[in-house]
């Protein structure tokens, strides 16, 4: 018998079954189906609920990890680093220049990290190419002054509990956009519990609602 | 917690009688406004100018003939009324562009706007301009570009935003200051400061200490000839673009010469003569 009647005659049986299946007394065929179709979902909803993100995001390694917990108790606050220009813009990375109000360039301690800056950035005197996690796309302005001098803001509200954290997580990029995680979030559906836990537009509207009682005007934020 | 006292509502008096046609204006904003420039800017199809210098001319032969410049930058249309429906930003489909009442600045986001280009129809004064291509700056120069302003994409209209980024910077040395209101000179426009003759005021129309406000003397009443015209000049060498159109621009022109306040508008026979010595509200002579 030739491959092609082979499967004609499978066809037909095939056919049958179906003639079977509509039987309200045998619906073994419509049970295959409702399984097929859950197994099927479930391994498309993991596939993109576990290997979307991975695939979204590219991780990058600080230069060096940042031990803020151990700054924040030498120096006492966030503002001996991060600052309020005169002009009133906002000092966001310090120089390494900065850094040496209390390092040299022999390290202060006995981690790893610091021997990399001193020896990478202090000894070479070039600026550590830190990546920012909360780095806006370039279409928007951000006024560091307008939310802590004027609106009497802290940190927290926006960046969390940063200065507890003893070492640099990584930074992580989104492959379409080119914008760090943290503007949209660490959950991917986009729920969060903190206020810190994300800083789309939305975020920022929100907030603006609440406490302005108006989102604003497009060019209050945009540029 | 600093709030503006009052809306603010900026614009910008321009004396054709003093304006030499020489372009500093139109070089201050490009640079200012990281504004790309072609290979062949005599290409006005493809040429990005937010502050354009039209040249005026009375029409008549030697030794008569008279010339004037006009620049023209974004007019920023209150609309019609001045409730904020300006021609642009009532046709935007996108809502990437919108009239802030706080300012009076009509604002274009480039990241929202998709190039539908319905606003470059829609505006009088051909002031929107699209992006045929990317910005492309010659090699090095772009390090020279301005971080306050994001440049813009291909496929996306742009226009004069009255150098909103000084705003946001006066803004934030007020804020640092712990000062209510921002000083008249510390928000000024790049066209503004590069007029080597000073033809280009810039101020706040709301605020009467402004030399904007105390040279067009704005009506606060609607015009009675025509009541989508608000903010008429009650100074008779002070004119605006189109106004009859009830668009509202905050951009005014200023001249003593009778046949450079006719050019700006298309005068049928006759018109002329009925609307020229007629400014502001007869109760506010």
């Amino acid at each position: 018998m030739s491959e092609i009647e082979n499967k004609t005659e499978h066809g037909s049986m095939d056919g049958a079954k179906e003639c079977a299946a509509e039987d309200p007394k045998d619906d073994t065929g419509l049970g295959l189906g409702v399984l097929f179709f859950i197994v099927a979902f479930l391994i498309c909803f993991l596939s993109g609920w576990l290997l979307f993100p991975k695939l979204l995001y590219s991780k990058h390694e600080q230069p060096f990890s940042f031990d803020h917990a151990l700054h924040v108790q030498e120096t006492g606050d966030c503002e001996s680093c991060h600052f309020l220009r005169e002009d009133g813009t906002f000092s966001g990375i310090p120089k390494t220049q900065s850094c040496l109000d209390c390092h040299t360039d022999e390290p202060m301690g006995e981690t790893e990290d610091e021997a990399v800056f001193t020896a990478e950035y202090v000894a070479k005197e070039r600026e550590v190419p830190w990546y920012v996690y909360a780095k806006q796309p370039d279409c928007v302005y951000f006024s560091h002054a307008a939310h802590i001098t004027a609106a009497g803001m802290d940190c927290i509200t926006c960046h969390g509990h940063i200065g507890e954290s003893a070492s640099s997580r990584p930074y992580e990029e989104n492959r379409l956009t080119g914008y760090s995680r943290d503007i949209w979030g660490k959950n991917i559906w986009g729920i969060k519990k903190n206020s810190w836990d994300s800083m789309k537009m939305d975020d920022c509207a929100q907030c603006h609602q609440e406490e302005t009682g108006h989102k604003g005007y497009c060019l209050q934020c945009h540029k | 917690m600093i709030q503006d006292k009052k809306a603010h509502k900026f614009g910008m008096v321009i004396d054709l009688d003093k304006c030499t046609g020489c372009g500093s204006c139109t070089v201050s904003c490009m640079s200012e406004n990281n504004i790309p420039f072609k290979e062949d800017e005599s290409d006005k199809k493809d040429s990005i100018t937010w502050m354009r210098v039209y040249r005026l001319t009375n029409g008549k032969s030697f030794p008569d003939t008279q010339i004037a410049y006009m620049p023209r930058p974004c007019q920023h249309c209150g609309g019609k009324g001045g409730h904020g429906h300006s021609p642009c930003v009532s046709v935007c489909p996108a809502t990437a562009t919108d009239y802030g009442y706080d300012t009076g600045i009509v604002s274009q986001i480039y990241t929202r706007c998709f190039g539908c280009r319905y606003c470059m129809g829609a505006c009088p004064y051909h002031a929107r301009y699209f992006n045929w291509w990317d910005p492309v700056w010659p090699e090095g120069m772009e390090k020279y570009l301005s971080p306050n302003v994001s440049p813009r994409m291909r496929g996306v209209v742009e226009k004069c935003s009255f150098c909103y980024h000084r705003y946001q910077l006066a803004r934030e040395k007020a804020y640092y200051d712990g000062v209510d209101e921002i000083e008249e000179d510390a928000y000024q426009t790049a066209c503004t400061t590069a007029c080597p003759a000073g033809a280009i005021i810039f101020g706040d129309l709301n605020n009467p200490s402004h030399r904007i406000h105390q040279i067009v003397k704005p009506d606060p009443h609607p015009d009675p000839l025509n009541h989508d015209v608000v903010g008429k000049s009650r100074n008779p060498k002070v004119f605006r673009l189109l106004e009859r159109l009830g668009t509202n621009p905050k951009v005014y022109y200023m001249s003593e010469r009778e046949w450079v306040r006719k050019l700006g508008d298309n005068y049928l026979d006759g018109e002329w003569e009925k609307v020229k010595n007629h400014y502001g509200s007869a109760s506010h002579d």
